[in-house]
């Protein structure tokens, strides 16, 4: 038996879900899945790698351009002022929705800018820039950093560079053959080096949601740091970062009905503000002479050169869709896709799911193996049939490898994918093998 | 099915990627120039390690042997199987041209037709072309080749 990591699943269905019928209404504010794919109607099962717009977000970004569109933070005329106002309001709707205060939103072109800007910062401490309140992210040898073995590649290879640039040792809690993390080996592997503990929200590739309360508190006990890679969460549960009291999180745009080129992190204000930047130049100053500068607090001092304003309205049209359907039903709704796509998988002869197995939880996706077919061939059978689902290692290499697998296909489902959806998928995987000649 | 994943999967990918003509990392004969190329594809993982020998005798270069190990999806996997028949025995020039040959329908999107009378069962992949993200899968061996026998020269 695999220990339950996780919320029983019964606690969540307390809350009403979506249903068909209502999905089918949502789906209408999507254009793109009215689409013919192969001559198919499209089955879009690939939110884990991105989400679509609704048209709300779509023409909140359209509208920017036509009305509002000026530089932000410069410039007295009203167009300037106006953009200020609608990118700050921005901030204001996205942190709310994550339960974080305005100034400690700071917008990153994505979640790996993101964790890339916190290490970046963390070197920059060691390096001897910041005031001594930046003393404490110096790191150097005799230091800890640890991640763990389900981690997304942005989420490990910023670590393992921070880690060589100071000399400090990375170190990882690692796997069960379920995809679970061992949290027996985890209070091994946090002790009192540790300085930092970075781990995924919501694993991508297996589903699985880790227990980020008893993680935080084996962090906590020995005064480490602790970043949130929260980019399968964000999208598709009800999260509130002062809740879980992590340091710093991290999530991206585009996985949650915004458009590409957007992500934030959030990191607790006087953390943000002891920080030494990252990007360095305009906007994110108060006095510069030939010699050298003073910084802007958070979030500015985050925010060097021109920003993605238009990308944070839209951003900010999108949190709005997923707030007024209700993250606690759009949970429920994808935890009932997730069983069903586990349930239905597991039926199928030839076929390993990896992560939790059914009845236990996990978000509303599913990576799997087909024995004696590769993933890219099982992604061409299904892009055929009109349904799109990711394939290959999902940027999780070392798990894979954990895993005793080279690639897996993944199907993963949003607010806007009925339960026809998930019928149609299990269908056409249930013709793989024979297509392949690895089932008679 | 569609017409065109037919057309992609044909029969004799589908029994090459099973069948894995050379598969194994051969001995070269004695004598011979060996060269060895490994290949990853990043996207998927991939991989192929390829060994290519040349024989030289009066100034004439033969390919005298190409053995290969690796693991991918069935394209990959077939084409690496399908040149193994095509190289052994080949003028060395004259299979580099084939490799050019061959690249230039995968990457035609469809619009150069693929010549069975000079690619032989290699032919069969001219479907792959209408799909780019997978020319890759095909062209992998074929890179490794190139690479192999410039090790050998």
């Amino acid at each position: 038996m695999a220990p339950l990591v996780s919320t029983p699943l019964t606690l969540k269905h307390a809350v009403t879900a979506l249903d068909n019928a209502e999905v089918l209404r949502i789906r209408n504010d999507f254009p793109i899945l009215g689409l013919q794919v192969n001559g198919h109607p499209l089955v879009y099962l690939d939110s884990g790698a991105t989400s679509q717009n609704p048209v709300s977000v779509l023409e909140a970004e359209q509208e920017f351009y036509e009305q509002r569109n000026a530089a932000v933070h410069r410039g007295a005329h009203s167009l300037a002022v106006e953009a200020t106002e609608v990118f700050e309001a921005a901030r204001e709707s996205v942190a709310r929705f994550v339960g974080a205060r305005s100034n400690e939103i700071v917008w990153t072109s994505n979640a790996t800018e993101a964790l890339n800007l916190i290490t970046y910062a963390f070197s920059n401490a060691g390096a001897g820039r910041g005031r001594a309140a930046a003393e404490r992210f110096r790191l150097g040898p005799g230091d800890e950093i640890v991640a763990t073995e389900m981690e997304h590649h942005a989420n490990l290879i910023p670590w393992q560079e921070l880690a060589f640039r100071t000399g400090a040792t990375f170190r990882y809690i690692p796997v069960d053959d379920d995809g679970a993390l061992r949290l027996e080996e985890a209070a091994k592997v946090i002790g009192p080096r540790t300085k930092i503990l970075a781990f995924t929200h919501a694993s991508n590739v297996l589903g699985t949601i880790n227990p980020v309360e008893t993680l935080v508190g084996m962090a906590r006990e020995h005064g480490a740091f602790v970043v949130l890679d929260a980019c399968q969460s964000v999208p598709h549960l009800p999260v509130d970062v002062k809740a879980l009291d992590v340091d710093f999180a991290a999530f991206s745009g585009h996985k949650m009905l915004g458009p590409t080129g957007i992500g934030a992190l959030y990191g607790k204000a006087e953390l943000l503000n002891s920080l030494p930047p990252f990007l360095t130049g305009g906007s994110m100053i108060t006095t510069v002479t030939m010699e050298q500068a003073e910084y802007l607090p958070a979030p500015q001092r985050f925010e060097a050169g021109t920003q993605k304003i238009s990308q944070a309205v839209a951003l900010a049209a999108a949190v709005n869709y997923l707030s007024e359907t209700g993250m606690d039903r759009i949970h429920a709704w994808e935890a009932h896709l997730g069983q069903r796509l586990v349930a239905g998988l597991e039926a199928i002869e030839g076929i390993r799911v990896v992560g939790p197995k059914t009845g236990l939880e996990r978000i509303g996706l599913a990576a799997f193996d087909v024995d004696g077919v590769h993933s890219h061939d099982v992604g061409q059978f299904l892009d055929d049939k009109g349904i799109a689902v990711r394939v290959g290692h999902h940027c999780a290499q070392p798990l894979h490898r954990r895993l005793g697998l080279v690639s897996t296909t993944r199907a993963s489902t949003y607010l806007y994918n009925t339960t026809d959806d998930v019928d149609v998928f299990l269908e056409a995987v249930a013709g793989v093998r024979k297509f392949f000649g690895a089932a008679k | 099915m569609s017409s065109d994943l037919q057309q992609l999967y044909q029969q004799i990918i589908l029994d090459h990627a099973k069948s894995r003509h050379g598969a194994g990392l051969a001995e070269a004969p004695a004598g011979d120039r060996v060269g060895e190329s490994h290949m990853l594809n990043p996207t998927c993982g991939d991989e192929i390690t390829l060994r290519a020998s040349v024989h030289t005798s009066e100034g004439a270069h033969t390919v005298s042997g190409l053995s290969w190990e690796g693991q991918g999806c069935s394209i990959s996997m077939a084409s690496a199987s399908v040149l193994h028949d095509l190289a052994k025995g080949m003028d060395r020039d004259e299979l580099l041209k084939l490799v050019d040959n061959f690249r230039e329908v995968m990457r035609s999107r469809g619009t150069v037709e693929a010549d069975e009378e000079i690619l032989g069962d290699a032919a069969a992949f001219a479907g792959v072309a209408r799909y780019p993200a997978r020319v890759k899968c095909a062209m992998l061996a074929w890179v490794a080749l190139e690479e192999s026998l410039l090790g050998a020269s």
